[in-house]
């Protein structure tokens, strides 16, 4: 028999009601990450099996209290809750409550009962409830809702194959109405419900309520709304607060009968108590600042060795198969092109795996909404907000992972300012870039033989990345103008253990979201730039041996010494050269050559190589050793003065250069995703170019 | 009006009060959403270290605000 039943089951409930777990809990690695069709709102979906003859997709809809929403990810509730024609209507919709505040749990429930919409309830956190000592009667719950009720544990996975049996029996609209509208809108909503033919007056509510925020209505359809509101004098406001007061007196009567013993007072004790130390306003920022610096330590520590061998498993690879495929370009594309464009992507995923471990512990123990409480009046200064903090923080070990991670923050405005800003903090691809010019300028001396000048400098351009983050949110939080309101009226849960498969899944989750989106970007772009870097009008390219044995024949080069001019000869006369000499008029007030400038176009796949770069066209063939590199920086010459040609004005200028500047790809890549255009990653590399570009100005104009 | 009416950002850690109306329209069905209701118990539970944002405790959870949220919430004298 393969006519299976499939139904489609949507998951709603508020912020931290265990609606993930439960999630988790019903598809197991079976999930899917899609977009909702024209927001920046991810979709999880998932497949899960009810019973013999019945498949169900699950859709995870964001958190929310309401059906009005606050944010633009909240906004996609409604709107898929009330388009009945829409691919993600659902066929039933389960509500995941609190049971130990079941009161601002039930809200939604009664506005979904009066859509006429199959709802379930699944009562979360029973364990919790009991403990704190209430007790309910949960048969008479289910029948003063109207609404079938299932008790689960999500963390544990108790009671969820009675939610799966109660789902694939099929489930009714409840009977009930909880809410009728208030006197003088009868005539609005009838005049509504002719022209939309609705399942309940209270859907009809919702159009005048939000017909803006409906996207599958036409033009002609919101017109129509706003008429029949002006005419019929319908303020929302009003009757949204009315209605909320109301539902709360049917909640209040509801549980009066349902609840036999209440919660005892203190059952919060230890939490409480927790709170009195990590909100403290010494301990609380002492103990936040160790968190954060476990995390950034963490990041170099242990993602060090899978990275490093990650970049030597691909490089191994991409040579193996540059000896062993045939020749010919197509080859050639294959080993050298796609394989380190691979690798290229890969070598994120340690970074992302750990900063998303530690980030899901903060959410699901609860800490990080206490992070929030503490950091968001200093941040708010900035155009930030608390949940900013740990994203800045961990763009000091990679800007990838933490613009992903800018997802906490729920006000559009303020994650778009996180997101813009947080490149501009010193990632540890700078630092390879910073330790040789560095080393090349800066005297290795010590002051009071204690201080070392080079640590001094580097923690100065760590400084100088944040100040110019800091000074680009101030700047985006006067220029954008996004009218979203910006709250902090936030629940802030009960501190508990973490659920370590929640963890697990989040890395997937995470990992899964990267690879598969901003992999494609990164993959093409690094493509463009293998290209560039690898060919050049043909007939130089061809003559390449034969001009550099012309030009070394009195030198006596072993044949290692040979290859190596060879490499450095065709750089300089592959489209990559060509654009970095093409370039040399614009960057030479910034006191760089040409040299510098193919190694700022190849650096922009990633800032580290510029290391590599340098090596090749100083004709070094390998990048290993940093010694070798500085010693021969150090002896190029000036033809123009005669004198050496990184001098402290040029290195400075460089070392400015790479502090602000956008050059990442990988970064694009990310923000490209995250906003889901094009228009602020360009933004992004324009301006950080920009400023880049006239401070390296300034400071080389100044020293030299 | 002749006193100006106080409300939950004056209160002060321990102190208790019922809360009576609202003074933004816009933030107050927010506010009564999370279960702000008039004619509820709330409880200042601590602020954060700048003064800014406060913790409240409204029939048995917690909940955080910044001030200029928690000023527009009036609260019985």
């Amino acid at each position: 028999m393969s006519d299976k039943k499939r139904l489609k089951i949507a998951l709603v409930g508020k912020p931290n009601s265990g609606k993930s777990s439960l999630f988790n809990q019903l598809t197991g690695l079976n999930q899917k990450i899609g977009n909702f069709p024209g927001i920046t709102v991810d979709k999880r979906t998932g497949a899960c099996q009810l019973d013999e003859n019945t498949d169900a997709e699950i859709i995870d809809l964001p958190g929310i209290y309401s059906l009005y929403p606050r944010t633009l990810d909240e906004k996609i509730v409604v709107e898929v809750l009330t388009d009945t024609n829409g691919t993600d209507y659902p066929d039933c919709i389960a509500v995941i409550a609190d049971a130990t505040n079941l009161k601002n749990s039930l809200l939604l429930l009664t506005q979904l009962v009066d859509l006429q919409l199959p709802v379930v309830l699944a009562l979360n956190m029973m364990d919790l409830a009991a403990r704190s000592g209430l007790s309910m009667d949960i048969k008479r719950l289910s029948d003063e809702l109207g609404v079938p009720v299932a008790m689960i544990n999500a963390r544990e996975g108790r009671g969820i194959d009675s939610l799966k049996r109660l789902l694939a029996k099929g489930v009714k609209p409840s009977v009930k109405k909880v809410f009728h509208p208030v006197n003088g809108v009868e005539a609005a909503l009838e005049e509504i419900n002719s022209r939309f033919k609705l399942k309940s007056a209270y859907e009809a509510f919702q159009y005048l309520q939000q017909s803006e925020g409906l996207k599958f209505l036409s033009a002609q359809d919101k017109v129509f709304i706003k008429d029949v509101a002006a005419r019929n004098k319908f303020f929302p406001h009003k009757y949204q607060g009315a209605e909320t007061i109301h539902r709360y007196e049917f909640i209040q009567k509801v549980l009066d009968v349902t609840i036999i013993k209440s919660a005892r007072k203190d059952w919060k004790g230890a939490s409480t108590k927790l709170d009195r130390i990590l909100t403290h306003k010494v301990w609380g920022y002492l103990i936040f600042f160790a968190i954060l610096f476990l995390i950034f330590q963490s990041l170099f520590a242990f993602a060090q060795i899978p990275m490093d061998a990650i970049d030597r498993g691909f490089a191994g690879l991409s040579s193996y198969l540059g000896k062993k495929l045939p020749e010919g370009p197509f080859f050639e594309l294959i080993s050298s092109g796609i394989v380190p464009g691979i690798g290229g992507i890969i070598i994120f995923i340690p970074l992302i795996a750990i900063l998303f471990a530690f980030i899901s512990i903060l959410e699901e123990t609860g800490y990080m909404s206490r992070v929030v409480f503490l950091m968001d009046k200093i941040m708010r200064k900035f155009g930030l907000s608390g949940r900013s903090v740990v994203p800045l923080i961990s763009g000091m070990a990679c800007a990838i992972p933490a613009i992903m991670a800018t997802r906490t923050i729920d006000n559009w405005k303020d994650r778009l300012i996180t997101i813009f800003v947080t490149p501009f903090m010193s990632c540890s691809a700078r630092l390879p870039v910073f330790g040789i010019l560095v080393a090349l300028i800066i005297p290795k001396e010590r002051i009071f033989g204690l201080i070392s000048l080079q640590g001094i400098a580097l923690m100065s351009l760590y400084l100088l990345g944040f100040a110019a983050a800091m000074f680009s949110a101030l700047l985006m939080k006067a220029i954008v103008r996004i009218k979203e309101r910006s709250y902090l009226i936030m629940e802030m849960p009960t501190y508990r253990m973490p659920k370590w498969s929640n963890v697990g899944f989040t890395i997937v989750e995470k990992t899964k979201a990267f690879v598969m989106e901003a992999g494609k970007v990164i993959i093409a772009v690094s493509i463009i730039l293998w290209v560039l870097a690898s060919y050049g009008p043909a007939d130089v390219m061809n003559n390449s041996r034969k001009v550099v044995s012309e030009q070394t024949m009195n030198m006596r080069l072993t044949e290692k010494e040979f290859e190596n001019r060879v490499a450095a000869y065709k750089l300089e006369h592959s489209y990559a050269g060509t654009i970095g000499k093409w370039m040399e008029p614009i960057i030479r007030p910034l006191g760089f050559d040409w040299k510098i400038g193919i190694a700022l176009i190849t650096s922009f796949a990633a800032r580290e190589v510029f290391v590599s770069t340098i090596a090749t066209i100083y004709s070094l063939g390998s990048s290993d050793d940093n010694v070798t590199i500085k010693e021969r920086l150090k002896d190029e010459i000036n033809p123009e003065t005669g004198g050496p040609r990184f001098t402290p004005a040029v290195g400075f200028s460089l070392l400015v250069f790479y502090t602000f500047a956008m050059q990442c790809m990988s970064t694009l890549a990310v923000v490209w995703r995250e906003t889901k255009g094009w228009k602020w990653p360009l933004a992004q590399l324009l301006y950080m170019t920009a400023l880049a570009y006239s401070s390296a100005l300034i400071v080389y104009q100044v020293l030299s | 009006m002749a006193a100006v009416s106080k409300s939950v950002a004056s209160m002060k850690v321990g102190e208790t009060a019922v809360i009576s109306g609202f003074t933004d329209e816009h933030l107050s069905v927010k506010l009564l959403e999370m279960g702000l209701l008039p004619g509820t118990v709330v409880r200042f539970n601590f602020s954060a270290p700048l003064g800014d944002p406060i913790c409240v405790n409204i029939s048995g959870f917690d909940l955080s605000l910044r001030l200029e949220e928690a000023s527009t919430i009036i609260i019985l004298d």
